[in-house]
């Protein structure tokens, strides 16, 4: 039954997840033990530095970090590079400490990456729910020959419809708008509706027929029984779609052409050009990644285990 | 109402205990993935390939000219450096980073199986490429970046990692597999979860090593997954661009440009869309041939674990 991730995920997917069986781990501790932890450091120390060195060079300040390239801790430690970020400082202080002297317009796309990614992750999970239900609990003519043909759409790389896509977003008159740069994944992914039907799948027919036996409606069934039922790979697809969603660049940048509908990502991108070439502002850049960063960070922190969990079931990407 | 009439029909055929029929409720729900598929998906692939046969620009409507892009494509040295630089890109990337997911993939399964060590190998995941750019750009900076004073510091020379054309692919590469990295290593780990542990035991009483246990036993029963993964990433690596457009512009010269940056900049820098689009089918042609062929090589479909 869906009611928690793990054993859902452990049996429904393609990749069957043995969990009652951990293998027995040799605990004595030898040369080779020793050597693997080292390696296991190693590679823990390379995954997280980046995040402490943005950290510390945002707390820098910017003049500062050209005599003090080597220092662990923060050199002449001072908010401005989160200020320049925020806008909270006027354009000749900016300038000063080496940043660009234009606002930078931080919550507005803070704004337009929340209204996106909500956007695509409420619309695509919730279609794609839908169709899922239809391919798994439906019965009807054509549907193995519907669903294989769905399937086949995994098959083409987002390059391939990336331009056609623009060309008709324009045509549609959408470009530089936030719907513009959901709407193409707003209704579905070939994998979002693979994902979920699986878990449908798995939803026992009793409890159906029972339901149908009290006169609900199929429609009531999606709602009330096939959805409650399985909100644990529905949070999952919900998480992976909000930080990928997020995280797009290459389809945002070209949609988005000024600050109405710049995200995040794509702000970052000319933030970064707009700090001078010769001597860039660091500490203001480090400071911008981070905060653009951080939302996820966040989110990775609360649902870390469900998250962590659920990547071998998804794959099939 | 589409829906009562669907739901009574429904019922009516449970009651005579055939086989039900939700024809009209089916349609209903798979309508907006329906049209999200096809309009956003197989629409705009065949579109593509048409637009691929035309002269475009954007502003007039396009105008069909046969072969021309492709006869440009042929003759386009900037092209083919792309497709040079993208394929060197995609060896170097998925050589380390499979290798190295592998590796970090069998340690957590034998050391330790707890949460918090894949939650922090996947944390570099969590960022954006142009996020995992921008850090890198910076700690990799030739006179400033942490990476090249730790180098100064055990006595190697500073390195022009992303200013020099011979540094600048293998150094975008690295910065991808340290966003990646977790995420493959995951796909494995869950893999390896299904080799039960009675194999090793067996293994272990006929004294076999760890690491002969790992090339006779992990690697061949792993391979099912393990092709998947590659299929997955190297399909992914094909894509760059984030880290390009963020990083190096394609630079220095031409020695970044890689294939999909050359399209954005053919497209959107000099408004040739059918060159773009022409570019994009190559693209999507080159990567059909390569899922086939690890398809094909790798054995996908057959597993050892029976």
């Amino acid at each position: 039954m869906a009611t928690d991730t793990t054993p859902t995920v452990a049996t429904a997917g393609p990749v069957a997840v043995r969990r009652d069986a951990p293998p027995a781990e040799p605990r004595r501790l030898n040369f080779g033990r020793a050597l693997a932890w080292t390696f296991m450091i190693l590679v823990i120390l390379v995954s997280l530095f980046p995040f402490y060195w943005m950290l510390r060079t945002a707390l820098s300040s910017n003049n500062a970090l050209y005599a003090g390239s080597g220092s662990l801790l923060p050199v002449q430690t001072s908010a401005g590079g989160f200020e320049r970020v925020f806008g909270l400082q006027t354009g000749q202080e900016a300038i000063d400490a080496g940043g660009a002297g234009q606002a930078i317009n931080f919550w507005r796309y803070l704004f337009n990456s929340v209204v996106v990614s909500t956007l695509i992750t409420a619309g695509q999970v919730f279609f794609s729910a839908m169709a899922a239900y239809a391919f798994a609990r439906l019965q009807w003519k054509h549907r193995e020959k519907v669903f294989a043909f769905f399937l086949a759409g995994l098959m083409i790389p987002a390059i391939f419809t990336l331009l056609p896509n623009f060309v008709l977003i324009k045509q549609l008159g959408l470009v530089d708008t936030l719907l513009g740069i959901a709407l193409p994944t707003m209704f579905m992914t070939p994998f979002a509706v693979f994902f979920l039907r699986q878990f449908f799948l798995g939803i026992s027919r009793e409890v159906e027929e029972a339901a149908l036996m009290d006169g609900a409606s199929k429609v009531r069934v999606f709602f009330r029984l096939i959805i409650p039922m399985s909100l644990a790979p529905i949070t999952t697809l919900a998480i992976l779609t909000y930080i990928a969603s997020w995280n797009e660049y290459f389809w945002a940048l070209m949609v988005s052409y000024t600050d109405r509908s710049r995200v995040l990502t794509v702000a970052l991108g000319v933030f970064k050009s707009q700090t001078p070439q010769t001597g860039p502002d660091w500490s203001g850049l480090m400071a911008a990644t981070l905060v653009a960063a951080l939302p996820m960070l966040v989110l990775f922190m609360l649902f870390a285990k469900r998250i962590v969990n659920s990547i071998g079931f998804s794959g099939i990407k | 109402m589409v829906t009562t009439t669907s739901i009574r029909s429904a019922k009516s055929g449970q009651a005579r205990n055939g086989p039900r029929d939700d024809t009209r409720l089916a349609l209903l729900f798979i309508l907006p993935a329906l049209i999200g598929f096809g309009v956003f998906l197989v629409w705009p692939t065949l579109r593509g390939i048409y637009l691929s046969f035309t002269k475009f620009n954007l502003l007039t409507p396009p105008q069909f000219n046969g072969l021309d892009n492709y006869v440009r494509m042929v003759q386009d040295p900037v092209f083919w450096n792309a497709l040079k630089v993208t394929l060197y890109y995609v060896i170097l990337n998925i050589g380390f980073q499979t290798v190295l997911a592998l590796v970090i993939a069998v340690m957590m399964q034998r050391l330790t199986q707890r949460t918090w060590l894949r939650g922090i190998v996947l944390t570099p995941f969590l960022v954006s490429n142009v996020v995992a750019a921008m850090v890198f750009l910076w700690i990799l900076d030739y006179q400033l970046g942490i990476g090249n004073t730790i180098l100064a510091a055990v006595g190697v020379d500073r390195i022009p990692f992303l200013s020099s054309s011979s540094w600048v692919i293998p150094t975008i590469a690295f910065i991808n597999v340290w966003r990646h990295v977790g995420y493959t290593a995951l796909l494995i780990f869950a893999g390896l979860q299904t080799i039960p542990e009675t194999v090793y035991e067996a293994g272990r009483i006929d004294g076999a090593s760890e690491v002969r246990m790992f090339r006779s036993i992990t690697v061949p029963l792993l391979r099912p997954i393990l092709s998947l993964v590659l299929i997955i990433t190297v399909v992914g690596s094909f894509q760059v661009f984030d880290t390009v457009a963020i990083a190096t512009r394609g630079g220095p010269v031409d020695s970044s440009r890689v294939l999909q940056f050359y399209i954005y900049d053919v497209a959107f820098g000099r408004f040739q869309f059918g060159y773009a689009s022409a570019m994009s089918v190559a693209l999507l042609a080159v990567l059909v041939a390569v899922t086939f062929l690890q398809y094909r090589l790798t054995r996908a479909e057959t597993s050892d674990l029976a």
